[in-house]
């Protein structure tokens, strides 16, 4: 129904959090990461936590099926943290359900909803949430291929779009309605890495302006020519150095190919404190969709991530103004910018130029993606959404390090799902 | 007979086969869509009926692709040999994705947003395997 008001029922905490370093690990597999993320998520309970206490986990994942060619992960998650007891007939312990969330780059966002959901439904009390992705055993050509399995098959893929192609036409439209350029675009890059440089889970810990530096030493050692790049920005307009990949979205544009594993320890309000003195709350949750890319009145912008912020910041009380800092969904450039507008942060068409005078970097006024985003933290597609949340975590208890801003107590997450098609936006209280 | 086929995209790339760029309309409410559809998402009243457009249109966003998917590799395309894809609003005002034609790839900055389109219909594979693309091509 159209401006249906909803109410979380009951009140949810966030009481634990961990995620596996993001990169590449051509060994492991989604359940080492898995692992990985949830004993951390273990050690981050303050005041300790049975793994029995779990009623259910819900686990986002995009491909395990084209990626790894396992389907039906939830249950073998579930086991290989111990939701499968055995034997079997240990007094007390019964096998939990546990279920795969996919919606493409929202599926970890969304988990995390459908956790939230039914802990404020009364359902259950204690849920677990994960997200994991493996992606790195395909050669490119092959991600591309499944990454494109994401939008229209039918009708966006045969006009040969891939999803950096889709992404760069929003780019496209963007630069024309708005007069943006590919600096503006390069800001958002060079930002999230100079974040992703303090982060060490980052897939990239290094700024832009490292990596040419590293390509230098490279040439010295190799001694071969010399590149002669005055700055970052010199290197990242080298169409060898940083080629096209869908013009005028570039390498540096374009989050990597990741894998990794997050995991969250979500509880109802009153039980929050036998956990930890200092939970963090999830008061907003919404959710939206969008269609085909041709078939939207406005390709600058995703309706179902301004419908899904609308509706969050609704049941949460607060407007954009009163967001501290967001981690958004950048899985390229341009969708930061576009993502910064859609939440009310800048208006239509700012959100490049906001960029441009540093007002989302680390020091800024709305410093947004300070893990280093998508770009740089790197993008496990089906751990992404639950990995945004580790960032507010750390932010929110002041265990963020040398990228800490200070005293958040209000944050924000944006996961979107292909080029829009799923959008969910958390909102986060520390009280 | 043009009239019994399904509204669906095994039809939709059927006509393309043919050289001819159909769309769904509503009998009811005249509400048209493309890609085509069974269903009439305004009203939900009435049948659908098969309409032709006219081919005309321009571009509304476009990106000249280095990295392509298998099937455009297979064509011949890469990181050296470049193809354009865009979103195409037609003079009736329904818009498609479609491979884009006639356009300066080498120099994608000078592709202009408005560029004036025609459909056109690029035929690739053989015998079983032949298969129709959308295409629209630069309009002088």
């Amino acid at each position: 129904m159209a401006g249906k008001r909803r109410i979380l029922s009951r009140g949810v905490a966030i009481v634990g959090a961990g995620m596996s370093t993001f990169g590449v690990f051509k060994e492991k597999t989604t359940r080492d990461l898995f692992v990985e993320a949830f004993s951390e998520m273990r050690n981050s309970v303050d005041k300790g936590m049975e793994v029995s206490d779990i009623e259910a986990l819900y686990v986002g994942n995009f491909s395990s099926d084209l990626f790894e060619g396992q389907l039906h992960l939830a249950p073998i998650m579930a086991d290989w943290i111990g939701l499968i007891p055995k034997p079997a007939n240990w007094i007390g312990l019964i096998p939990k359900p546990a279920t795969r969330v996919e919606d493409a780059c929202a599926s970890g966002g969304l988990a995390i909803r459908d956790a939230l959901i039914a802990i404020s439904a009364g359902f259950y009390d204690v849920v677990l949430v994960g997200g994991t992705e493996k992606m790195t055993n395909l050669p490119t050509e092959r991600v591309t291929d499944t990454l494109a399995a994401a939008s229209d098959v039918l009708y966006e893929a045969p006009a040969g779009f891939t999803f950096p192609g889709l992404y760069a036409a929003i780019a496209t439209a963007y630069m024309e309605k708005y007069g943006a350029t590919v600096e503006h675009f390069m800001g958002v890059g060079i930002k999230n890495h100079d974040n992703g440089a303090l982060n060490p889970k980052a897939q990239f810990k290094a700024t832009i302006r490292d990596l040419m530096n590293r390509k230098i030493a490279k040439a010295k050692e190799k001694e071969s020519a010399l590149p002669t790049w005055k700055d970052e920005w010199d290197f990242l307009k080298d169409g060898h150095a940083n080629p096209i990949v869908a013009w005028p979205v570039r390498l540096y544009d374009c989050s990597p190919i990741t894998d990794g594993a997050a995991c969250l320890l979500l509880v109802a309000e009153e039980l929050a404190k036998n956990f930890t003195d200092e939970p963090i709350y999830i008061i907003g949750t919404g959710q939206g969709s969008g269609c085909a890319m041709h078939n939207r009145d406005n390709v600058t912008s995703l309706e179902g991530a301004k419908a899904a912020a609308e509706e969050a910041y609704q049941m949460a009380g607060v407007s954009p103004q009163d967001i501290k800092i967001a981690e958004v969904h950048d899985c390229f450039t341009i969708a930061e910018i576009m993502a910064s507008e859609d939440l009310g942060f800048f208006k239509p068409g700012e959100g490049a130029r906001a960029v441009e005078e540093g007002r989302t970097s680390l020091k800024g006024t709305k410093p947004i993606n300070t893990s280093g985003g998508l770009k740089a933290k790197g993008h496990p597609i089906g751990a992404s959404g639950v990995g945004q949340v580790i960032e507010i975590w750390k932010q929110m208890r002041g265990e963020a390090g040398e990228r800490q801003v200070p005293d958040v107590d209000l944050a924000l997450t944006h996961n979107v799902g292909a080029t829009g098609g799923t959008c969910v936006v958390h909102i986060y209280e520390r009280r | 007979m043009m009239e019994l086929r399904e509204f669906n995209s095994t039809s939709f790339n059927k006509f393309l086969s043919e050289k001819r760029l159909m769309a769904s309309q509503c009998k009811g409410c005249k509400s048209m869509y493309l890609p085509p559809r069974p269903l009439c998402t305004r009203c939900y009243d009435g049948e659908m009926e098969w309409i032709e457009l006219k081919g005309k249109g321009i571009l509304v966003a476009y990106t000249v692709i280095a990295v392509g998917p298998t099937f455009m590799i297979e064509e011949g395309y890469d990181r050296k040999n470049h193809y354009c894809s865009g979103i195409v609003q037609l003079e009736e005002g329904l818009k498609i994705s479609a491979r884009i034609l006639g356009v300066s790839i080498k120099n994608p900055n000078a592709i202009k947003i408005g560029t004036p389109l025609e459909v056109d219909f690029l035929e690739r594979g053989e015998g079983e395997n032949k298969k129709t693309f959308l295409a629209f091509r630069k309009r002088d």
